[in-house]
C-alpha cells in the first residue's frame, strides 16, 4: 500500500467521523439551533474530508468534479442552514404556527 | 470502501430519530440538510466502488438542489417578513 | 456481505420514512419526511445501478417536491373552507392500485433474462444513438413517451382548473443571490444532461426536471416575471414538445421506405431524437414549472 493509498483511507476515515459526529450532535444537542451548528461542521468538513480522500484515488477530472460538487454542497448548506435558521427565528418571535390543517384528528 | 458506505449510510439512520419525532419544524428541515449531504458522500463513494461515473452527476444535482426546498418553505409559508433593504424591489 | 447490509439499511429507512410521511398528524411534517424518501430513493437508484432513475428521482424528489408540497400547503392553509377529504375513496383506490401492483409483481420472473436487452443491444446500432435508454424511449418505444408528454400535459391543464393566487413575498436576499449565482450552473447542467443522453445517462426528462427546479427557484425569488400561463410564448413552447414529436412522427412517414409510425429512418434518427428531445426537455420544464409556480397576476378573460 503506498503512501497516498494511505493517506486516502486515513481522509476517507476522519470524514466519516465528522458525519457520525453530526448525527450525534443532531441527536444529543439540547436546542434547535445548536443542532444546526452541528449539521453544519458535517455538512462542510466530513464532505470535504470524503471528497479529497476519494480524489487521491481517482482520475484528475472526477476530483474536479467532486471538489466542485463539495464547494456547491458548501454553499448551498450555507444558504439554507441560514434561511431556515431565519424562518424558524421569525416563527418564534410570532409564534404563528406553520399550515398544519390536519392537526386536529 | 463498503466500511465507509455502511458507516455513512449509520449516520443517516441517527438522523432518522430527528426527521421523525422533531420536535420542531426546523430540527426535521436540518435532519434532510444532513440527509443530503451524506447522501452525496454516499453517491460519490457509491460512484468509486461501482465504477459508475454517472453517479457524480447524480451528487452534483442534489447539491444545487439542495437549497430548493428552504427557499421554498420560506416563500410559501413564511409570514412575508421580507428584508426590503435587498435589491430595493417590493412585490 | 457489506453491501448486501447496506441494501437492508436503505429498504429500512425507506420503509420507515414512508410508513412516516403516511402516519404523521401534520402536513408540514409528512412534506418533510417526503422529501427525505425522495433523496433516499435517489441513493436506492443508484446502489441499483440506474443513474437515469437517479438522476430524474434527485432533480424530482430533491428539488421540485418539496417546493410543490410547500406551495400546496399554503393554498390548502389559505383556504378555511376546505372540505374535510372523505377517506373511504382513496382507500378503495389505495387498495385497487396495490393489488394490482401486487400481482404484477408475481408476474416478473424469479431469474431475470436477459433476452430484452439483449435485443436492445441488438439493434442499437440502427438506433441514432449509444446509450439503451435513450435508444428505448426515443426510438424503439417512442409511442410511450410521446404519451407520457401527453399525460404530463393533461396534468397540468388539470392543475389549471384550480383557481388560486398566491402572492409573491420579496425574497430574502441571501436567497436570491444563491438563486442568481446558481443559473447558470443550472443552465449548463441541464444542457449537459440533455446532450449526454445520447451516449450515457441523462436525457429530456431528466434535463427537463433539473431546469425546471431551476425555473422554480428563480420564480420563488422574485426573477422570471415572463413565466406565467397568462404568457402566449410559454404556453406554445408548453406545447412544443408533443408537436415536435407529432411533427417528427409525420415527416419521417413521408419519407420513401418508411411505413411504420413513429419509426426513424436510421441516417437522421441521431438529428430528429436530439430534435425531439430538445423541444420535449423545454415542455416538460415548463410544464414542471409552471405545475408549482406561473399563476398569473389576475385571472385571465376567457377562463
Amino acid at each position: 500500500m503506498s503512501i497516498l493509498q494511505l493517506c486516502s483511507w486515513l481522509l476517507l476515515a476522519l470524514g466519516v467521523v465528522f458525519f457520525l459526529a453530526g448525527s450525534l450532535g443532531l441527536l444529543r444537542f439540547a436546542d434547535s439551533f445548536s443542532r444546526l451548528h452541528a449539521v453544519t461542521k458535517a455538512d462542510t468538513l466530513g464532505l470535504g474530508l470524503v471528497v479529497i480522500g476519494l480524489s487521491l484515488q481517482s482520475h484528475w477530472r472526477e476530483a474536479c468534479l467532486m471538489l466542485l460538487i463539495w464547494l456547491v454542497v458548501m454553499g448551498s448548506g450555507a444558504v439554507s442552514c441560514q434561511l431556515l435558521a431565519r424562518f424558524s427565528h421569525e416563527q418564534q418571535a410570532n409564534p404563528v404556527e406553520p399550515a398544519d390543517p390536519g392537526q386536529e384528528d | 470502501m463498503t466500511l465507509v458506505l455502511l458507516l455513512l449510510l449509520f449516520s443517516m439512520l441517527l438522523g432518522l430519530w430527528r426527521v421523525i419525532k422533531g420536535p420542531t419544524l426546523l430540527d426535521r428541515l436540518l435532519t434532510i440538510q444532513l440527509f443530503g449531504s451524506s447522501g452525496v458522500a454516499i453517491l460519490l463513494v457509491l460512484s468509486k466502488l461501482l465504477a459508475l461515473p454517472a453517479l457524480l452527476d447524480v451528487a452534483l444535482l442534489i447539491a444545487i438542489l439542495a437549497a430548493a426546498a428552504p427557499a421554498a418553505l420560506v416563500q410559501r409559508l413564511g409570514k412575508s417578513r421580507a428584508d426590503t433593504r435587498s435589491l430595493g424591489k417590493t412585490p | 456481505m457489506g453491501l448486501l447490509l447496506f441494501d437492508v439499511v436503505l429498504c429500512a429507512l425507506l420503509l420507515t420514512l414512508a410508513g412516516a410521511a403516511m402516519l404523521s398528524r401534520q402536513l408540514v411534517h409528512a412534506v418533510t419526511l417526503f422529501i427525505a424518501f425522495g433523496v433516499m430513493m435517489a441513493l436506492a437508484w443508484a446502489r441499483l445501478q440506474a443513474p437515469d432513475l437517479a438522476l430524474a428521482e434527485a432533480a424530482i424528489g430533491a428539488g421540485l417536491t418539496g417546493a410543490l408540497c410547500f406551495t400546496a400547503l399554503a393554498r390548502y392553509a389559505g383556504d378555511a373552507g376546505y372540505p374535510k377529504p372523505k377517506l373511504w375513496l382513496p382507500l378503495v383506490f389505495v387498495a385497487a392500485v396495490s393489488a394490482l401492483l401486487l400481482y404484477s409483481v408475481f408476474q416478473i420472473p424469479a431469474q431475470p433474462t436477459t433476452e430484452l436487452s439483449e435485443r436492445v443491444a441488438e439493434h442499437l446500432a440502427v438506433s441514432g444513438v449509444s446509450h439503451p435508454v435513450t435508444a428505448v424511449l426515443l426510438n424503439f418505444r417512442a409511442w410511450d413517451t410521446l404519451l407520457e408528454l401527453l399525460v404530463l400535459l393533461l396534468a397540468l391543464l388539470g392543475a389549471r382548473q384550480v383557481p388560486s393566487q398566491l402572492p409573491l413575498h420579496a425574497g430574502w436576499s441571501l436567497s436570491v443571490s444563491w438563486s442568481r449565482l446558481l443559473s447558470p450552473m443550472l443552465l449548463l447542467l441541464s444542457a449537459y444532461l440533455l446532450w449526454r443522453g445520447a451516449a450515457a445517462p441523462g436525457g429530456a426528462f431528466q434535463a427537463g426536471a433539473l431546469l425546471a427546479s431551476g425555473l422554480v427557484i428563480l420564480r420563488l425569488n422574485q426573477q422570471l416575471a415572463w413565466l406565467s400561463w397568462q404568457n402566449f410564448a410559454v404556453r406554445t413552447l408548453v406545447l412544443a414538445g408533443l408537436i415536435a414529436f407529432v411533427m417528427a412522427g409525420l415527416a419521417s412517414l413521408l419519407l420513401p421506405g418508411q411505413l411504420v409510425w413513429l419509426s426513424w429512418p436510421v441516417a437522421l434518427a441521431g438529428g430528429i431524437i436530439l430534435l425531439v428531445e430538445t423541444f420535449a426537455t423545454l415542455a416538460i420544464a415548463l410544464t414542471l414549472a409552471l405545475l408549482v409556480v406561473g399563476e398569473p397576476e389576475q385571472e385571465p378573460a376567457d377562463a
